[in-house]
């Protein structure tokens, strides 16, 4: 395989990774969100946990996975993009942290102080994992200071402009709706009737930001600055995000979640596609940005990865995809069938 | 104080932490399975409750040691970007397939396993406790295998390619095949069930002693202290094992953690030096003659060679520079690992053969047993600073230097919140964690298996 075959191939399995991430954890990171807002019980908060617990962990191995075939393939994206966003992923890492152990924690006690304390911390984790990834990203699509040592120059400060912020709360609103979808499926009685009624109001926020950002990537000129064009990827996403208000409103439940699911995923395929080869844009200087032939490994371990992913990635893939199946079944709020 | 020393106390302190919670997680897993698997064959309620109370103690210290797992693999790229830049062509394959080969199978089936029981078969139940253990092992192997690339480099394994200023891979199977890594493997599974042994062994002590659940904990506490032993016992061969290939690859270390100055041979064993306060001169010491050349030659009569000579050599090799780790530090730990390491084989063995003898319910010593369970704990972060601060002032041993390695771009600033913040988050998730392991351990089985709300054993019977 040539070495610029391996390039694509290892930039296009990151964007997998990527998109399996925001796609699977978007949902967890919106219930987490929701969490204290939805249930008012406490039977009600853990079978909104429930409906997420045997799988939340398992959706941010996939952001480990990004992590570590980012290092793999192309150290210098990683070491750019680690060092430089800093406070930033300290504080998505502070917020994995507290919601992590607070999933588990919670239920281990019975006072009512406790538990409103872990559901808390769930919620505000969520919702920092959330933004920080979107203004993260966002910022990516945006161009950052970069030095001809591919060094980042700026500082936290410097991602916290308009557009990374719109990023941000956009991701934040997605992934709420996302997480109310996800209910909607995976509750019964009244309480899929208020997931389901939060999910119009927050389809009416999601798209009014999804909107906005889409207007300002296209007049800020953050658009196409590689070598491949969208074309009508984007427009797709707004479409089926627009078309899932259809389906929300109409109590459909299983096609406002696709839908919504969709919107990630094409969301995700834009911004990979549209710096393509870049992965990181330097707006000091366009030559000093990081691509996918100035940051990745030798061609070796490029190779040897390849074969590695081979392997286990459809492996990985069937018993996630098995996991959810066998916890398909509703959940119920009765306090016999829910699990601590 | 400057970037680098404060990444370097950031990335000490955040795996200490971590590591503080892992080592039981790899050796309970396997106990929790176990139990689980003698249910299963003998439909025995006993085991079955030890499974659950084992494992209810299992998750709650599982739980802490995933997220501040995270942090570690964020880090090389966040505080040490030089290094992941200079070896990342090398280093990032091992973490990418650790990621890809073991954080999925553990956490999936663990998934499965917490939220399974009566949901999935009884078999596939079984097979996820087996599956979660088996995963979390693998991923001790595989940042093992890293962490021994940064000990010892295998010479065959890379190649320096000078138009990109980096180290490359050329010999995969040199990468995962390094002794060292193995080595590390060895000492570091066998470490994990020690310790989840004196868990064990500590929590039914306090039960025996108050005559809870007899027949529970009697079972729990000889099992741990028969597998505690083999543990210990396979814990010291891999360390002498070490200590052999450390004379080959890392000499530097070697000598400073047996604070030897000049090249002996034979080489004596210090039982005690003082040195002065700058840790880099010998005051005075009691020493037992040829005994160092055994540890690191399995002989009385090989040379060990001396800090001062192995300085010269590196100055030489190397350039001018300080090449002599913090001496205070790699001897003292080498030491208090080494000290409660035979300490916890002999209090198993002592264990075992009392177990033998007659009826340890009624043992008078049974009431200090609970705190044996410092010893691991305290064991397993020496040996961790000994490795690692032993290793100075090298990050990747010979190849690359600590303060060539840190990211360039990051403040004092940056660092004071960063290590503010991790020490905040970390010290209040350790207190809950200790609050809720001290409540379900002495709540005992029958709270355990009783999921719901609370574990109080007051208040159990009135719940439901």
């Amino acid at each position: 395989m040539s070495y610029e075959f391996l390039q694509i191939l290892w930039f296009i399995l990151i964007a997998v990774l990527w998109i399996g991430f925001f796609f699977l954890e978007g949902f967890d990171f919106g219930v987490g969100m929701l969490l204290p807002f939805l249930g008012k019980k406490d039977e009600e908060r853990r079978a909104i946990i429930n409906s997420i617990g045997s799988v939340w962990d398992g959706n941010e191995v996939w952001l480990l996975t990004a992590g570590g075939a980012t290092f793999a393939a192309f150290p210098h994206w990683y070491a750019t993009m680690f060092s430089g966003f800093y406070l930033a992923l300290f504080l998505l890492l502070i917020g994995l942290i507290i919601r992590g152990v607070s999933f588990e924690y919670r239920s281990k006690d019975s006072a009512p102080a406790w538990r409103n304390r872990f559901d808390w911390m769930i919620a505000i984790g969520s919702f920092l994992a959330a933004l920080l990834l979107g203004a993260a990203f966002a910022n990516l699509a945006r161009g950052v200071p970069i030095d001809g040592n591919k060094m980042f120059t700026g500082n936290l400060f410097t991602l916290l402009n308009p557009y990374g912020l719109l990023g941000g709360l956009t991701t934040v609103a997605i992934f709420l709706l996302h997480g109310a979808n996800f209910l909607g499926l995976k509750l019964e009685g009244e309480l899929r009737e208020r997931v389901n009624a939060f999910a119009k109001k927050l389809w009416i926020g999601a798209s009014v930001l999804y909107v906005a950002l889409g207007v300002f990537t296209y007049v800020a000129g953050f658009w196409a600055r590689g070598v491949v064009n969208p074309g009508i990827i984007p427009i797709a996403a707004v479409a089926v995000l627009l078309v899932a208000g259809y389906f929300i409103n109409n109590k459909m439940e299983g096609w406002a979640f696709i839908m919504v699911a969709l919107n990630i995923v094409l969301t995700q395929v834009t911004f990979f596609s549209m710096t393509f080869p870049n992965v990181m844009l330097s707006t000091t200087n366009p030559a000093y940005s990081l691509t996918i032939y100035n940051a990745s490994s030798s061609q070796y371990t490029l190779t040897v990865m390849s074969i590695v992913a081979l392997i286990f990635v459809p492996i990985v893939l069937a018993y996630q995809g098995w996991t959810y199946y066998m916890f398909r079944k509703r959940i119920s709020t009765d306090k016999k069938t829910l699990v601590y | 104080m400057d970037p680098i020393t404060l990444s370097r106390w950031q990335f000490g302190l955040t795996t200490i932490y971590h590591w503080l919670f892992v080592p039981l997680t790899l050796g309970l897993g396997w106990y929790v399975a176990f139990f689980q698997t003698r249910y299963y064959q003998t439909k025995d309620e006993t085991w079955r409750k030890m499974a659950k109370f084992w494992g209810k103690l299992f998750l709650i210290n599982f739980a802490i040691g995933v997220v501040t797992g995270i942090v570690q693999e964020f880090q090389f790229g966040m505080n040490w970007s030089e290094y992941s830049r200079y070896v990342g062509d090398i280093f990032g394959a091992p973490l990418a397939v650790e990621a890809l080969m073991a954080f999925f199978m553990e956490s999936t089936f663990l998934g499965i396993w917490i939220f399974g029981e009566g949901k999935v078969s009884e078999k596939v139940h079984l097979a996820s406790i087996w599956l979660a253990a088996i995963g979390s092992n693998l991923s001790a192997l595989w940042i093992l295998l890293a962490n021994g690339f940064m000990q010892a480099p295998p010479a065959n394994s890379f190649v320096y390619n000078e138009a990109n200023g980096r180290l490359e891979l050329v010999n995969f199977f040199a990468l995962i095949g390094n002794p060292k890594g193995w080595i590390f493997f060895w000492h570091t599974i066998s470490d994990g069930v020690a310790m989840a042994a004196f868990l064990i062994i500590a929590v039914s002590a306090y039960h025996i002693v108050r005559k809870q659940n007899l027949d529970f904990f009697k079972r729990s506490f000889n099992i741990a202290a028969v597998s505690g032993l083999i543990a210990g016992v396979l814990i010291f061969l891999g360390g002498h094992t070490m200590g052999q290939y450390m004379a080959e690859v890392q000499p530097m270390k070697l000598a400073a953690l047996e604070a030897i100055w000049e090249t002996e041979q034979p080489a004596s064993f210090s039982l005690l030096t003082i040195g002065d306060l700058s840790g880099k001169k010998e005051i005075w010491s009691i020493r037992i003659p040829a005994a160092m050349s055994f540890l690191a030659c399995n002989n009385f009569t090989c040379e060990v060679k001396g800090v001062n000579e192995l300085q010269a050599t590196y100055e030489q090799q190397y350039g001018p520079g300080d090449y002599i780790p913090l001496m205070i530090v790699t001897y003292w730990t080498f030491r208090i690992m080494m000290a409660f390491g035979v300490l916890m084989i002999l209090i198993t063995a002592y264990f075992v053969w009392a177990n033998m003898r007659g009826d340890i319910t009624k043992a008078k010593w049974m009431k200090w047993v609970p705190w044996v369970l410092i010893l691991p704990y305290l064991a397993n972060a020496s040996g961790w600073i000994l490795t690692e601060m032993g290793r100075q002032p090298w990050i990747v041993y010979g190849l690359l230097k600590v303060e060539d390695a840190v990211s360039p771009n990051l403040t004092t600033v940056d660092l004071l919140i960063s290590l503010i913040g991790y020490t905040v988050v970390y010290g209040s998730l350790a207190v809950s964690m200790v609050y809720l392991m001290k409540k379900y351990a002495i709540a005992g089985p029958d709270a355990a298996m009783h999921e719901s709300v609370d574990v109080a054993p007051a208040r159990v019977g009135s719940q439901d």
